[in-house]
């Protein structure tokens, strides 16, 4: 059997497939890609010698989470801490409270159309603004303290919940609701034995999780003046009192893990 | 069936006695720490301030209108700056992202008892910590700048990026890898044939994800000195240019908007 022959048979060496099909589009994004790589780093400026003395503090920072330090500022921590926890549980709560009404108005299949486009802007808009920018207007506006950091957060929630609850009940059973609406309900009855069975193990979850982020934001407004644990660790930053800081970033650390393992248990009770 | 008996006339509830006494017991506490966290706030709270909220917001407003349109020519080179933090810092969590998501995931981890509990950690704790409060720690270390902000949103970005993928990769279909496996496969070219071709959606989805996410991060890093266009903002606030915020909170919006859209694109085109 003659070579060419076997190579026939044997067939093209077989390569991987490309991830993107279209050589053209393949090869213009990992041009495109490395120019603007290029490009972004040729307008980095780093001051080469401000990081290598930094480096130093920052080994100290390092050696700092060996040895945290919780009792020297204890007061202002647990003041802080406090703080944070009332804020982000009133806002969550109110959050919940507003978001429920918005989020059945943003459902399309139970709220007119009027109603659907208001909530729905409402839902935008809630979600295009970061909650630093927020609270930053609302310290602008209502003074420094926890009220401004409660407004922020409860003004977050709305858009987290409402869209999140807004996608469920459209997702929803109709049969169970109209099976509802077969007995003559009146539309709260409606609202409450038809949709409300179907959409609460969700909203529970995702009411948990909110918490959860809500914490985790409460935790930097305190940089802007919105009140929490942020101010406390802004000064431990300020004034490089670095074992400080670390025994508030362990906190938080280990208040997040707790949140986030309780709130899968009651997510896991409630599905 | 739970019902009720008065004077002859049965009625149906939906709950017994016992558990409605439960549940009025357990809305009883909720509501308690509620008004317990409400008057702890309003309590730090100076009242005058809030009533006089509605006018300082209609005084702000009429000071921040018109926006100082001209103010634009200065903010491009921020606008470049937040846009580089936010792509670069994206790239680099995913390449930090990608070894914690193979070392994390249950079916790749080389030791389940003693790796994966590490690379769980490293999730958990870059996760829990809000890029600005990262940013504030560089700040401090590294000096205040574009690579500050670059590596806060980098740090902060591999706990994300690192469980959305080790959750794609424990969802991968067994039957895949057993085949490259059966041809007598290394475990790197196990990883690269059988692995990686089945995550790459997930990886694409991701990053294109965490990149919406990270570029609205990174308008508010300039707040603590992390470079990028929050930088303007503080400086606006801090002198009351209030045309100048206007402006800025107005090209934030955009970028959002837009970075949101550019985002929703490119993962309809990839799922």
């Amino acid at each position: 059997m003659t070579s060419a022959l076997l190579n026939e048979r044997l067939g093209r060496r077989w390569r991987k497939p490309h991830f993107i099909k279209n050589p053209a589009l393949r090869w213009g994004l990992i041009l495109g890609a490395i120019v603007y790589v290029a490009l972004a780093l040729g307008s980095l400026e780093v001051n080469w010698q401000r990081v290598s003395e930094g480096l130093v503090r920052g080994w100290r920072f390092v050696a700092a989470f060996a040895s945290p330090d919780f009792t020297k500022r204890g007061g202002d921590i647990y003041e802080g801490l406090l703080e944070s926890a009332i804020v982000t549980v009133a806002s969550t709560v109110v959050g919940i409270l507003i978001s429920v009404p918005i989020g059945l108005g943003a459902a399309r299949n139970i709220a007119p159309l009027p109603v659907y486009l208001v909530c729905r802007g409402i839902v935008a808009l809630s979600r295009a603004l970061n909650e630093i920018i927020v609270a930053i207007l609302m310290v602008a506006i209502f003074g420094f303290g926890p009220l401004a950091g409660f407004i922020t957060l409860s003004f977050a929630t709305i858009g987290f919940l409402s869209k999140l609850l807004a996608e469920d009940i459209e997702d929803m059973d109709r049969v169970q609701a109209e099976a509802i609406r077969a007995t003559g309900s009146s539309w709260l009855q409606w609202i409450n034995y038809g949709v409300q069975p179907q959409v609460m193990p969700r909203l529970i979850g995702l009411s948990m999780y909110r918490l959860d982020i809500n914490f985790r934001e409460s935790a930097v407004l305190g940089l802007v003046g919105a009140g929490g644990i942020g101010a406390t660790l802004n000064t431990a930053f300020d004034r490089y009192e670095f074992d400080t800081a670390a025994a508030i970033l362990l906190i938080i650390i280990a208040t997040v893990m707790l949140l986030e393992y309780l709130s899968g248990i009651i997510r896991a009770k409630v599905q | 069936m739970p019902i009720l008996d008065s004077a002859g006339q049965k009625t149906w509830q939906l709950r017994n006695r016992n558990e409605q006494l439960v549940r009025w017991a357990g809305w009883l506490v909720g509501v308690a720490i509620f008004m317990w966290c409400w008057q702890r706030i309003s309590e730090a709270t100076t009242w005058a301030f809030v009533w006089d909220a509605p006018r300082i917001a209609a005084d702000m407003a009429s000071r921040s209108w018109p926006p100082r349109w001209s103010y634009m020519e200065t903010l491009w080179a921020p606008l470049w700056d937040t846009l580089n933090i936010a792509t670069i810092g994206t790239m680099l969590a995913l390449v930090m992202a990608v070894p914690v998501a193979f070392l994390a995931a249950r079916n790749t981890t080389p030791s389940a008892v003693f790796v994966r509990p590490i690379a769980l950690l490293i999730i958990v704790s870059t996760r829990s910590i809000n890029s600005l409060i990262w940013a504030l720690l560089l700040v401090s270390i590294i000096g205040p700048g574009v690579l500050a902000g670059l590596i806060a949103i980098a740090l902060r970005s591999i706990g994300f990026c690192a469980k959305l993928l080790y959750e794609a990769i424990e969802e991968i279909d067994t039957t895949q890898v057993e085949a490259i496996t059966a041809t007598g496969a290394s475990r790197w070219q196990v990883m690269a044939y059988g692995i990686m071709p089945q995550i790459m959606p997930a990886f694409a989805g991701v990053a294109v994800f965490r990149w919406d996410i990270n570029l609205r991060e990174s308008t508010v890093l300039g707040l603590v000195g992390a470079g990028g266009i929050g930088l303007q903002l503080q400086s606006s606030l801090n002198v009351l240019a209030w045309p100048q915020v206007a402006l800025i909170l107005i090209v934030i919006l955009v970028a959002v908007v837009v970075s949101e859209w550019v985002s929703a694109k490119v993962r309809g085109a990839i799922i």
